[in-house]
């Protein structure tokens, strides 16, 4: 399964832009590689590849892949995919956003992203703060944990990006973490495989900015934290709401095949219309 | 509905409101791509886009919002089609940060602001010439808009194919600047016959993939980023970016990729400039209007040339970069210019400063109460100051 070192290197850019922006112990080159680990499992043609993302940490990584990529706007991301996708869906087409890019800024277009369930894959890096610009309070801050915008402690309560992509009518939900890679590449390649729209929710680490605030500042620390505090949704089913306190809740939460996909659904239209109008 | 009616020559002939001319202006220039979001007065052309494109190929989307809906087309455009949106002032705001990105990454989009009164919510159902400005400084930083302008429904037709031309030419964000008035009322319209229209095609690279520097600057400075899909993967940036594509902080190629942007639309900018003179040879009284404002001033100017008053009209049908060239020249024997605007006082300024260096007495006229400029407070205007 796990591929070699050597393979991640084919998926790189040539004109090289390493170091890359990102901390020491940073969760979200982890989760590069484990894109790239799942796109090479599953042999997708690199030229087939459309990454786009909006503004934050997370969103530089289109600078460093050798796909079609696509670094636009803060909250954005999706609009723009949809605009690729309808105008080339062919193509695949995925989505990497922070949680201060995907649910904040850019929340509206996420619920009418999962509404419409159009054939994208998106890519929900989770660190629970605003990284780029120096660590605030995101949709995502705990309740009490600090920031530099909330500095006696958060008062909002927070979005489970999970529930909301359910509520909002995303075909394919799953939830997992930094710590567990190997589960990370398996959710990834479904959700590409999967038709439809797809969200990967990945919890990650920001040492240099939660950590730090929240007295976990080494990343070890923060990887053993979504060990021990991550659930698998089987086991969080028995568990009681007390139980679940804190807890991250893994696992697959949807999976459905049924719900019509948009980019087919407007091709439909098009290949009816254009035959009653000869073809004009 | 429109009637099915052909010139002598078989062009067909249609009775349509200005918004609707927008919409087979954009399908004969190509666009296969429309994403919008209703709002008053440009509505009738998203409507449009639903029932038309559809049978000729192409993608309609309605977005959740305007910041959506620019976003969708310059997707679309890096994905290589011709797309364009319509919006009205709140929308036109809203899409100002996304005009930057498709500016700074040399996206080809267009946009169609059907301007109505402002600020804020304003008057939704009434016209104004507020947005002039904005079409030009709107976007944050430094930023080289292309605007056009019609003041007909056949204008509005025309308009919009060269908009595609020149947005495909330039690989830039073009502005088509109609008004409520402009957008909804009806006129005749003659449609081209399609060997008669000029398609600007998409620029694909002749490099092989290694080759390749998508936001290269050759001696016209048109960088033309490849569709994607097409085996040139690169990485496009609202950041600034070296000729790779990649983002830069190094002054040169900062100097450099500003420089560029700038030059491209300066060094075009006959090609985009486009007006009519009405009796601009000798005259001493030069109105200059666009939109719904240039309909009264040709009024104005048929009436004071009537009254043996030697008055001429500068008619803009290209805005931005703004026309020095052909007001200089239409002003060559002015002693006053009058500026007529459904505005506070906007186009002035250009105006002004074009003239600085002149002795010509530049004065404003205006209306901004939501109804269209009048031939008569035009002219009344002029005998005022003269």
């Amino acid at each position: 399964m796990a591929t070699q070192l050597s393979e991640i290197h084919e998926y790189l850019r040539w004109r090289k832009r390493f170091p890359t922006v990102w901390c020491a112990g940073c969760g979200i080159g982890t989760i590069m590689n484990n894109m790239l680990h799942a796109i090479h499992d599953l042999q997708i043609p690199k030229d087939d590849i459309a990454l786009i993302s909006g503004i934050g940490c997370s969103s530089r990584m289109p600078i460093y892949v050798d796909f079609n990529t696509l670094h636009t706007t803060h909250g954005r991301a999706l609009p723009f995919a949809i605009g690729v996708k309808l105008a080339r869906p062919e193509m695949t087409v995925i989505v990497v956003s922070g949680d201060g890019d995907g649910l904040a800024i850019g929340g509206n277009h996420f619920i009418h992203a999962c509404r419409r369930n159009i054939d994208i894959t998106m890519i929900l890096i989770n660190n629970s703060i605003y990284g780029m610009t120096g660590g605030q309070v995101a949709p995502t801050t705990p309740l009490g944990a600090r920031a530099h915008t909330a500095p006696y402690g958060n008062i909002d309560p927070p979005f489970d990006a999970v529930e909301l992509a359910l509520a909002a009518g995303a075909t394919f939900v799953a939830r997992s973490t930094t710590y567990h890679i190997i589960q990370n590449i398996n959710y990834i390649k479904k959700a590409l495989q999967h038709k439809g729209f797809s969200v990967v929710e990945i919890i990650s680490q920001c040492p240099t900015l939660y950590g730090r605030l929240n007295g976990i500042p080494d990343p070890r620390d923060m990887l053993l934290w979504e060990k021990e505090n991550a659930v698998p949704l089987a086991k969080a089913k028995k568990m009681s709401p007390e139980e679940l306190k804190g807890k991250i809740i893994t696992g697959i939460f949807r999976e459905d095949t049924q719900k019509p996909e948009y980019t087919e659904q407007v091709y439909e239209l098009i290949r009816k219309l254009s035959k009653s109008n000869g073809g004009k | 509905m429109p009637l099915n009616r052909f010139t002598k020559d078989g062009h067909p002939i249609k009775f349509v409101q200005g918004n609707e001319a927008v919409v087979w202006g954009a399908i004969h220039a190509g666009c296969r791509f429309f994403a919008g979001y209703p709002i008053t007065p440009s509505t009738e052309i998203a409507e449009g886009m639903a029932r038309e494109l559809p049978k000729v190929g192409g993608v309609f989307i309605q977005m959740e919002d305007e910041i959506g809906s620019i976003a969708a087309i310059i997707g679309a455009s890096a994905a290589g089609a011709k797309a364009m949106t319509a919006t009205s002032g709140p929308g036109f705001s809203l899409m100002q940060e996304n005009i930057g990105y498709a500016y700074m990454t040399q996206l080809p989009i267009v946009i169609v602001d059907v301007q109505r009164g402002g600020p804020s919510t304003g008057l939704p159902t009434k016209l104004s010439q507020g947005d002039t400005m904005q079409a030009r400084w709107g976007t944050h930083g430094d930023y080289t808009a292309v605007a056009l302008a019609a003041s007909s429904v056949q204008e509005a037709y025309e308009a919009t194919i060269r908009a595609f031309n020149l947005a495909c030419k330039l690989s830039t964000p073009v502005i088509v600047l109609l008004d409520e008035l402009i957008g909804h009322m009806r006129e005749k319209l003659v449609l081209k016959k399609p060997e008669e229209i000029h398609e600007e095609p998409r620029s694909f690279p002749t490099v092989p993939p290694e080759w390749y520097l998508p936001y290269d600057i050759p001696s016209d400075f048109i960088a033309h980023p490849s569709p994607f899909g097409e085996g040139y993967r690169y990485s496009i940036t609202g950041l600034t970016h070296d000729r790779a594509g990649f983002p830069t902080s190094i002054s040169a190629e900062i100097t450099e990729r500003l420089e560029a942007l700038r030059e491209k639309i300066v060094v075009h900018k006959q090609e985009i400039w486009d007006w009519k003179e009405y009796y601009t040879g000798d005259a001493r009284i030069l109105i200059v209007a666009y939109g719904s404002a240039a309909r009264a001033a040709r009024g104005a100017v048929e009436h004071l040339r009537r009254k043996r008053f030697k008055a001429g009209f500068l008619e803009l049908k290209s805005i931005w970069p703004f026309p020095d060239g052909p007001l200089l020249s239409a002003a060559k024997h002015a002693k006053y210019v009058f500026v007529a605007e459904n505005c506070m006082g906007q186009l002035i300024h250009p105006v002004k400063e074009a003239l600085a260096g002149t002795h010509i007495r530049v004065v404003s006229v205006t209306r901004y109460d939501g109804h269209p400029l009048e031939p008569a407070q035009i002219v009344h205007a002029i005998k005022e100051e003269i």
